[in-house]
């Protein structure tokens, strides 16, 4: 099993309910975390991801100002920030489809979906640490590899040009984004 | 505190660019072993944590019922504005997030049926109010009610009769929009 130093990380949390915060810092804090910072919407939320510098930032979906998507795609704006690679994982009452492939082509890292477990945040946090996929650059994206894996029985056309795409095996979004029991 | 430059390998293809940025994050990854008899096991610290908090939930549950209910009032009063509309909801969209780690899953279902009805309605102002209404009151009355043995049983019967209400409504005000059905009708991928 993978170990990770909570304490050698830095973490934002972004969310404009305050007992929700309250809940991150605490599961942030049991796994072992010190550096824990918070923004209660999406301007004070990119404000505080570019004083922190942050290496991991948990964002929620629904704010006022601008939401956790918007954020995202402002972050992931190559050239634009210090850091534009930050992993985000992005917590959400949301559920359907529709609104995961939406916030995987923001380039959010990892999806959680509410209600929040300690199990479900510690396994998406060991895998942007130990698993990071590359990164794609297009006309139209930028951010993680949305390609999980290779699926033998896909007949569409191949979108990339130009080259053999580079995979990382890993668990379709819709998949991890089912909480765990 | 000032920004570190991220170096990054880049292979160009026709048409986009794969990047590998260097992992600054495996700093964090242990490779020190664990001691004969040592434990290391953050989840269940992290459950601990939690559980600590818990005293706080039922009165933090309570506090959202009460947004709730003003946000209904807002509606009541003024209809269903731009910001009226969000925050009724917003609050009902956190009250689905938060209804289960506060101790009060049963109120996740009648949450979700009310912001399936503020969302997928394509003409707000169309919304009945005392659907709305009753909505809330199911929620407030699940909450207050928790303690019964029967809670549960109870707010599942309520529950399912305001999302068959809701349903049908939804229906009948998205008849042209067969995108919109589609979702409308599609099960969710959490299970509920």
């Amino acid at each position: 099993m993978i170990r990770i130093d909570f304490n050698r990380l830095r973490f934002l949390v972004i969310d404009d309910n305050a007992h929700m915060r309250r809940i991150l810092r605490t599961l942030l804090h049991g796994f072992g975390a010190r550096e824990v910072h918070e923004a209660e919407d999406g301007a004070a939320g990119l404000e505080a991801f570019t004083h922190y510098v942050p290496d991991v930032v948990i964002v929620d979906w629904a704010m006022p100002i601008f939401d956790g998507l918007e954020l995202t795609q402002m972050i992931r704006q190559p050239g634009a920030n210090a850091n534009p690679y930050v992993a985000i994982i992005m917590l959400t009452g949301h559920s359907e489809k529709m609104r995961v492939t939406s916030a995987r082509d923001a380039g959010v890292t990892e999806f959680l979906a509410k209600p929040i477990s300690a199990k479900g945040l510690y396994q998406r946090i060991v895998n942007v640490i130990a698993n990071p996929r590359p990164f794609i650059k297009t006309k139209t994206y930028f951010g993680p590899d949305r390609r999980r894996n290779v699926n033998p029985n896909y007949v569409g056309p191949e979108r990339r040009r130009g080259g053999k795409a580079d995979v990382i095996k890993q668990s379709p979004l819709l998949e991890k984004v089912r909480p765990s029991s | 505190m000032a920004p570190s430059k991220h170096s990054a390998a880049v292979t160009t293809y026709g048409d986009h660019e794969v990047i590998v940025p260097e992992n600054k994050l495996r700093k964090a990854v242990s490779n020190k072993p664990l001691q004969p008899g040592e434990v290391d096991d953050p989840i269940a610290r992290a459950e601990k944590a939690l559980s600590d908090l818990s005293g706080e939930f039922a009165s933090w549950m309570d506090a959202e019922c009460e947004r709730l209910d003003k946000a209904r009032q807002l509606v009541s009063v003024a209809g269903f504005t731009s910001t009226n509309k969000e925050e009724l909801f917003h609050a009902a969209h956190d009250i689905k997030g938060e209804a289960a780690t506060f101790g009060f899953p049963a109120m996740a279902s009648v949450a979700n049926s009310l912001c399936r009805l503020i969302e997928h309605t394509p003409d707000s102002n169309r919304i009945p109010i005392t659907l709305v209404d009753q909505h809330v009151a199911a929620m407030r009355a699940i909450y207050r009610e928790y303690d019964r043995s029967d809670a549960v049983a109870l707010a599942n019967q309520l529950t399912k009769r305001l999302r068959e209400v809701t349903d049908e409504f939804l229906m009948h005000e998205n008849r042209g929009r067969p995108d919109v059905l589609e979702q409308i009708k599609g099960p969710s991928i959490v299970p509920e």
